[in-house]
């Protein structure tokens, strides 16, 4: 994010709004048709296992719901994080600020454990249409993720510099709503892929 | 264009994070920030495209000229067909739309600069790589051949096992991102820096078009780039989308690119209606009709193109119901299309008409698109289209409206704007050469099609057999396609010696076409920082307004002279934003990236290191300095830049006596 | 700013934040909360035998819940612009619409 100041366009005429947080907005608006293509692939070949594992065979619910609550809390670390900054408290924006990628983090891990562990049970990426679909569209979200823990790390970074000041919250507020929405693809990803009953075989 | 003006750099530099400061030269233009720098580098790229996109279409047309052709073997005539369809499509029509675009869209809205000024060079830096990225295909001889359309699984592995669908996946993936950026950035602009008093139903048609069009992107190039990506992991990693010896569904394929890509030709159309709808008012000395129906109608349009996709796949084997509903969806959407035409037309009505070449390129778009248009709605009615299908009537079709519609309008804008952009016409004769040689070549090469499809001729085929009778019309549209070449050449001619001439002639001063909207305010060509002060908007049309009013019998009286009403250019202290290398770096890296996947992972790593650094040093490179290029004019209200550095020079509130004036 | 109708009870407790738009931290973590439980619903529906008929709208319905309450407190979207909203929505209905369509199509839902 390079342009983080809230712009004021004067006595023009405009939404009054910061450009920086409208275009956030926007580019989350144009993510919903990207994971909405990966979704629908995924939902139209879940049943297309071949030879393969069936998801209802080889989903692991207990787990994904573990790996789900963490990122889900880690929205709340991040709203904490943008608040305590708002409030001028730069060490709890810190603290809560590594909390967010730790638990981001942890979910990664907790992803790639689950995608090596069903490889290991025969759900490779090439195995069938459902495992293609189903490894690219959780492939997508955790890259997302990934994406969105670097920029963590980079405020974290400029707090300990000290230029992560009160008066530039809303760079944390706009690399929160992107956080908020990552996790809010994956509210739906677990709903709609994980707990929905799946087929098996 | 570049202003010279100049230069102090602050005490502060840090070597590398320097802003660069050239304003005249290569470096000035590979580090300009400028939206007008950033429309001229659009145009004259897509044109060095168009030429290319040009002769590949003379290469088809001399190979289908005779039965039996043996200019181009089969697997050649693949390539260039594909070629033809992807550069004109993506490297020509939609950035001469993002030329105009950039160029008009802040001037129309009493702007300064775009919203996010690298942002926007980023875009053309992305869109050049693309660009240049698919035409190496051709280099390395394995340009792709699977229609621009890449249906699968024949862009698969299995039947398309060279390189050529990659740099196809990869180079679109690439031009995608370069749209994308735009989108949000235009949008931004246009919601947040308007002029005062300029509420959305005072902006000119031209900008509602491109706002809507950005929409139209924003939705719609994340969808291709789901498609792509899907086609690139079967390609590449062994993934099963599209290979139905797995229980994969082609369809899939075609879903997701026509969900994309019939938006897409609303992107390509859309730009030229709003063109049009700037050239006719002005040529019609009237005001445009029913100006909230064509706002309107152009957001029915961007609404209802969502709806229609799939009548691309009328025989693709969706059944009759999913037909049906296509069916009647893709009716429905002749009717703001309609309104449009009928608008256009209800414009022209009794107004005092003078035919200028903007005027007969616009006029010739109105004719055109309304024959390509109807020839759409015969397609809607899907029984027809079964006969239709894959037949040269499509074709006829599609070129009326694209190169009818789209491209004629572009050439409108091309000779209405010129004077703005550079500062002189474009000759009026040799423009009326340019209008005929095309539009009668156009005609010559695509109307006969209509025949030639509805008699059966195959599209999509790099020969017909003899003795079907397809003989005469193909030889006549191959002649015309020459015709079409040689109106083109007429252009580039008429360029040349415009800008010559005017080497030596007087300058073509104010407002030159007695025009209407907002971006006539600034003198031609367009100082560096676009306008003098804030223009005050209280009407649609504003600049008319201040030109004309009206006597006691309400007849038009002009009241003031373009002196008097436009700006002189002449202010001296607005902050223009400050040049950047790193827009050029990150675009660079990109290409590296696409070679890297396809050849070998040591290409990813540099690719990557280079978007990297400059991610970095975009950030970190110093604010738009309050002693950094300064052109004359209003002081704005720029964006800051750079979010680590020390508090932000510019308030909105800084007032130009604390800025000396430099130099 | 606040966009979304509030409850008395909620208009009352929103009084007393702070005295401007942002919640306090109390309020934070009473969302949190709240997710986590619609959370443990949803996975227990997983240890229940019910019918797809009963199933899968509760899921979706507590699905819906979830994703309204991160976008309007933790996005923010109920204390901020409309139009910030609008743009979401308005990417969210289109890629509803858009693939739900897709989906018909390929009879996804009787198919499934």
């Amino acid at each position: 994010m390079a342009d983080t100041a809230a712009v004021s366009h004067g006595h023009g005429t405009g939404t009054g709004l910061s450009d920086n947080k409208l275009l956030m907005w926007v580019f989350l608006g144009s993510e919903c048709l990207l994971f909405g293509g990966l979704i629908s692939t995924y939902l139209i070949y879940r049943s297309r296992f071949g030879d393969g594992p069936a998801p209802g065979d080889i989903f692991d619910i207990p787990f994904t719901s573990v790996s789900s609550f963490v990122l889900l809390m880690s929205s709340l670390t991040m709203v904490l994080a943008l608040s305590a900054l708002q409030r001028g408290d730069i060490r709890n924006n810190r603290i809560w600020l590594l909390t967010t990628a730790l638990l981001g983090s942890l979910f990664i891990g907790g992803q790639v454990y689950e995608f090596t562990t069903f490889v290991r049970e025969g759900l490779g990426y090439s195995t069938s249409p459902f495992s293609s679909a189903f490894f690219t569209l959780t492939g997508f979200h955790g890259v997302h993720v990934s994406l969105g823990i670097l920029m963590l790390m980079s405020l974290l970074i400029s707090s300990l510099r000290g230029t992560l000041t009160k008066e530039r919250s809303e760079t944390v507020e706009i690399i929160g709503l992107y956080w908020h929405f990552v996790d809010v693809v994956w509210i739906f990803i677990f709903t709609v892929i994980y707990l929905v009953p799946s087929p098996t075989s | 264009m570049s202003d010279v003006t100049e230069l102090e750099t602050p005490g502060g530099s840090i070597g590398v994070y320097t802003r660069p400061k050239a304003n005249t030269g290569w470096r000035d233009w590979i580090t300009t920030v400028d939206h007008k720098k950033i429309g001229i580098l659009y145009g004259a790229t897509a044109m060095f495209f168009f030429a290319i996109g040009g002769l590949e279409a003379l290469l088809i047309r001399l190979q289908l000229a005779t039965p039996d052709g043996t200019v181009l073997g089969a697997d050649t005539y693949n390539r260039v067909f594909t070629m033809h369809g992807v550069t004109m499509v993506f490297l020509v029509i939609m950035p001469l739309a993002a030329a105009f675009a950039n160029y008009l869209l802040p001037l129309q809205i009493g702007a300064r600069d775009v919203a996010f000024p690298r942002m926007n060079a980023l875009s053309f830096w992305i869109f050049l790589a693309g660009g240049l990225f698919l035409n190496m295909a051709w280099i390395v001889g394995d340009a792709p051949d699977g229609g621009w359309f890449a249906y699968a699984p024949n862009t698969g592995m299995i039947f398309s096992p060279g390189k050529g669908m990659d740099y196809y996946a990869i180079g679109l993936q690439i031009t995608g991102i370069a749209s994308l950026i735009s989108a949000m950035n235009l949008i931004v602009t246009v919601l947040n820096m308007r002029a005062p008093g300029m509420t959305l139903f005072k902006m000119p048609v031209f900008t509602w078009m491109i706002l809507v069009v950005q929409f139209l992107l924003l939705f719609a190039v994340p969808v291709i780039t789901v498609a792509l990506f899907l086609l690139l992991f079967d390609r590449n990693f062994g993934a099963n989308f599209f290979n139905p010896e797995m229980g994969a569904d082609p369809l899939l394929w075609q879903h997701l690119f026509w969900i994309f890509g019939h938006p897409e030709v609303y992107i390509l159309i859309l730009p030229s209606f709003g063109i049009i709808s700037e050239v006719i008012p002005t040529f019609s000395r009237k005001p445009l009709f029913g100006y909230p129906f064509m706002v309107f109608s152009g957001i029915a349009i961007g609404f209802m193109g969502w709806g229609v996709w799939a009548h691309h796949m009328f025989v693709s084997g969706i059944g009759p119901i999913s037909v049906a509903a296509f069916s009647v969806s893709t009716m429905f959407i002749a009717v703001p299309t309609g309104v449009k035409i009928l608008n256009w037309l209800a414009t022209m009505w009794g107004g005092r008409i003078r035919f200028n070449t903007p005027m007969l390129f616009a006029s010739g778009v109105v004719s055109m698109f309304t024959i390509g248009g109807l020839s759409g709605v015969t397609h809607s009615v899907a029984p027809a289209d079964t006969q239709q299908t894959d037949t040269y009537y499509i074709v006829a079709h599609f070129h009326y409206v694209i190169f009818g519609g789209a491209l004629l309008g572009i050439f409108a804008g091309f000779y209405f704007w010129w004077p703005k952009v550079f500062g002189h016409l474009l000759d009026e004769k040799w423009g009326k050469w340019n209008f005929w040689l095309m539009i009668v070549g156009f005609n010559m090469t695509f109307g006969p099609m209509h025949i030639l499809g509805l008699q059966g001729m195959s599209r999509r085929i790099d020969s017909y057999s003899p003795g079907f009778g397809f003989e005469f019309w193909n030889m006549f549209a191959s002649i015309g396609a020459f015709i079409i070449a040689l109106g083109v050449a007429v252009f580039m001619v008429n360029v040349v010696i415009s800008a010559r001439r005017a080497r030596t002639a007087p300058p073509v001063g104010l407002d030159p076409w007695d025009a209407r909207s907002p971006e006539w305010f600034s003198p031609n060509p367009t100082p560096v920082h676009n306008f003098d002060e804030d223009i005050q908007i209280n009407s649609l049309d504003e600049f008319w307004h201040r030109k004309y009013g009206e006597d006691e019998d309400g007849r038009v009286v002009r009241v003031a002279t373009a002196e008097e009403v436009c700006q002189d250019g002449s202010a001296t202290d607005t902050h223009l934003p400050s040049p950047s290398y790193w827009p050029v770096v990150l675009a660079a890296g990109l290409p590296f990236i696409g070679f890297g996947l396809m050849y070998t992972l040591w290409f990813c790593v540099l690719g990557g290191a280079l978007v990297l650094m400059a991610i970095y040093g975009w950030i970190f490179e110093p604010v738009d300095d309050p002693d950094g290029p300064h052109g004359h004019g209003h002081h704005g209200n720029e964006p800051t830049e750079g979010p680590l550095s020390e508090g932000s020079a510019d308030d909105a509130s800084v007032e130009s006596a604390e800025e000396a004036p430099v130099g | 700013m606040s966009t979304a109708t509030e409850s008395p009870v909620e208009s009352h407790e929103a009084a007393h934040e702070e005295g401007h738009e942002h919640p306090s931290d109390r309020r934070y973590i009473q969302v949190a909360a709240i997710l986590a439980i619609v959370t443990a619903l949803e996975v227990g529906t997983y240890f229940v035998d019910m019918p797809g008929e009963v199933l899968i709208p509760m899921l979706m319905a507590m699905m819906i819940y979830k994703f309204f309450y991160v976008a309007a407190w933790f996005m923010h979207l109920r204390f901020d612009s409309p139009l910030f909203t609008k743009f979401f929505v308005a990417g969210l209905v289109l890629a509803t619409t858009v693939y739900g369509i897709t989906l018909t199509v390929f009879e996804f839902w009787h198919k499934g």
